[in-house]
Order: C-alpha cells, then structure tokens, then sequence
C-alpha cells in the first residue's frame, strides 16, 4: 500500500476506534455532563476520521481507480485491515481507565495535530489545522479530570495511578516509526515522532505530578495495532460498530 | 452580478437548526456563492468536524437555492479552519438575546487557557461558572450564574 494511504488510515482510524469507545460509555457516565462531554470528544472524532476518511478514499482512487467513499473504511473492512495503535482500542474501565486512555492520547493528539499544520501535504494540513482546535478542548478537559481523579480521595488516587500503570505499556506505539513515517518525513508530509514523544513526555509529566501521581517505569512496550494486529476485545468492538451496516447494506434513516 | 447578490443574500439568511434566530451568514460559515450557468456553487466552512448540524445546514442551503430556480452545488471546505472569531457583530447579538454568552477572540489553540469571566446573558453579571467543558451541541458549554442563579449556554471560542 502507498505509504501516504497506510499513514491517513493510521490517523482515521486512530480516531475512529477511540470515537468507538467513547460512544460505548453513554448514558454509563459518573454524571450526566460527562456523558454530554465524552459524546462530543467521540463527535469531534467521526469528524476527523470521516475527514481523513474521505482523504484515503481519493488516495486509493488514484490506486485503481475505484471509488470508496468514507463508510468503505469504516465498515467494509476487515479487523486486520484496522490501523490504529493499541491505546484506542483498550476496553473501558471504570472512569479512571477511561480519563487515562483519553488523556494518555489527547497529549499525543494535540501536539501532533499542531505539528500537521506544517505538513506538506495540503489536505492533512488543513484537516489538522481543524483538527488542533479540538483537541486542545479534550486535552483540557481530559487533563482537568485526571488532576482532579489523581488529587482527589484515595480510592480515586488508587484507581487512577493503576489506570496509568495498565495503559503505559500501550503508548510507545504513539510514536512508532516505520518505513511508512521514514518515507513521508524526508517529503515533510508527516510530523517526527521523536519529536512529538519529547513533547508528549513533558505535557504527561506535568500532569502527572499535579496529579500526584506516579509516572512508570519504562518498561516493554506494546505494538501491532499500526500494522493491523489487534486484541480480543477489537473484533467485539468492530462486530458492534459494523453490524448494522453490513445487515442493512445502503440503509438510511 | 445583481442576481449573485441576491442569491448570496437569501443563502446567508438560512438559519442554524440549533441556534434560535441566529443565521449562518451571522455565524460566518458562508465563503462563497458562485452562479454559473444554471448552477449555483455555494461553499461553507463546517464549525466543528463533526457537527450533525452540517448535513442539515448542507440541505437547507440546498433547498435554498432549489427555490431560487438554481441546480445546487454545495460544498464543504475545511481549510481556512472556522474561527469563533468570524462570527459577525448581529451574529454576537443574536446569540446573547438567544440567551448565550457570545465568544471571546479565539487566540491560538492551547491547553492552559485561562477563559475570561464569562457575563450572564440574563442579569449581565460576570460571576458566573462552568458547569462542564461541553454542551448539548458542540459549540456551546454550560454555565450558570452566581448572581441570578440561571443556567445559561457559553459559546465556545474555537
């Protein structure tokens, strides 16, 4: 596959997967403003994932011509054609594991988005230059949560310091490089990985300590989801995503 | 030249399906209206990517030009991204007598910003607070005021 292809997918589905999460938390929220605040973090997703979507349709088009339209990648893929990294697709948890999973990507989302702007490739540009305004939203907001979860009473300092623990092993796929990001970075079409994880490790630090809590040790981490290999609990996750499209192909309401 | 004009008009006049009374000429989303032939190409810069009031925007702008005896062609562009900051003077009225507290200039996107007092649309009163950081729709957030003890809708600057 085109290196380009592979990356927008990458990205889409980086926000898909999680948007996927995130809706499957309504109406089981602490209160019902954060199921209001998750609903509009999952909406603000779909949007960038559509976008970027749309963008891999016209990618692939240019590949053989055919023409995908953005409900192609969404639900008529495979659980292995699914690029996104390990950390999105994390089953939920109690809300500590969901404020970690989200903050844990919105300060990985949020500098890569700012560094996008940069890129030479005029649609991911201007899908970032959307995209940053966002996710400076969430990151306020996932952050604001994990201070007050992690600073707050010692259950919820417990449970949040053991949603840090279990998922850490989940972010060093963040910042993967591969001959995909080698090849687009010499044309400056994507943002350095290194360079975003130095920003990403500051920003989580930060929190962290504010938090009170403890960053991990570094330890083994996790990878697959970017090249297609997943957990379990993903093919649950796209069984409930895509049923009703593959039951009812072209249905609409 | 006088028909573009006319067009344009009545396409900034269509009102938002979830902002009472305010237009989407008010909320700065229409960038263009082009007559070309029996073709009308109307471009709109969606607000947040994932709005569900975009396709319904996308319609009614449709509908719109239908009316005016034109084929549409409506189409969304993303770049330059929309600004709160477009959002025109009437538009920043219209949203207060809505009963939403317009929002400040925009400045670049971060994570530490410290948000000013937000007045009450209602009594006017700048101690209010923050309920949550997102609304029922996606461009407002809840607030409610310490003065007058209403809850009211804060538009988010974006």
């Amino acid at each position: 596959m085109e290196p380009l292809l592979t990356y927008t997918l990458r990205q889409g589905d980086r926000a898909l997967i999680l948007a996927q999460r995130l809706l499957e938390v309504i109406t089981h929220s602490p209160e019902i403003e954060e199921d209001m605040a998750l609903s509009n973090l999952a909406l603000d997703l779909i949007g960038q994932a559509r976008a970027l979507y749309t963008y891999a349709g016209e990618l692939d088009g240019m590949i053989d011509g055919a023409s995908r339209d953005e409900d192609h990648y969404a639900y008529w893929r495979e659980q292995h054609e699914f690029l996104n990294p390990l950390l999105v697709e994390q089953p939920n948890g109690d809300f500590a594991k969901i404020i970690v999973r989200q903050f844990l990507h919105d300060a990985f989302a949020f500098p890569y988005w700012r560094a996008m702007q940069q890129s030479t490739d005029e649609t991911l540009a201007a899908i970032a230059a959307k995209s940053v305004k966002e996710t400076a939203y969430h990151l306020r907001h996932s952050r604001s949560w994990l201070i007050r979860l992690g600073d707050g009473t010692e259950e919820s300092h417990r449970r949040t310091q053991n949603a840090v623990d279990g998922l850490w092993r989940f972010t060093g796929e963040l910042f993967e490089r591969d001959q995909v990001e080698t090849s687009l970075l010499g044309d400056g079409v994507c943002s350095d990985p290194d360079q975003l994880r130095t920003v990403w490790l500051l920003t989580v630090t930060e929190a962290l300590d504010e938090a009170t809590l403890d960053l991990p040790e570094d330890s083994v981490m996790q990878t697959g989801g970017r090249s297609g290999r997943h957990s379990e609990s993903f093919s649950r996750l796209i069984g409930e995503m895509q049923v009703l499209a593959r039951a009812h192909p072209g249905a609409s309401w | 030249m006088a028909v573009t004009a006319s067009l344009d008009a009545v396409v900034r006049e269509i009102e938002d399906p979830e902002l009472p009374h305010v237009t989407i000429g008010d909320l700065g989303i229409v960038r263009s209206v082009t007559i070309e032939g029996g073709t009308a190409t109307v471009l709109l810069t969606p607000t947040y990517t994932g709005c569900p009031a975009t396709e319904q925007i996308r319609d009614d702008v449709a509908q719109a030009v239908r009316a005016a005896g034109y084929e549409p062609d409506v189409r969304l562009v993303i770049s330059p991204a929309w600004s709160t900051d477009w959002i025109t003077e009437r538009g920043h009225q219209r949203l207060l007598a809505a009963g939403i507290a317009p929002p400040p200039p925009a400045g670049e996107p971060g994570v530490t910003v410290v948000e000013p007092p937000i007045a009450c649309p209602r009594c006017g009163s700048r101690r209010t607070r923050s309920i949550s950081h997102f609304g029922g729709t996606a461009c407002n957030a809840p607030y409610v005021c310490n003065a007058c003890s209403e809850p009211f809708e804060f538009f988010k600057a974006l």
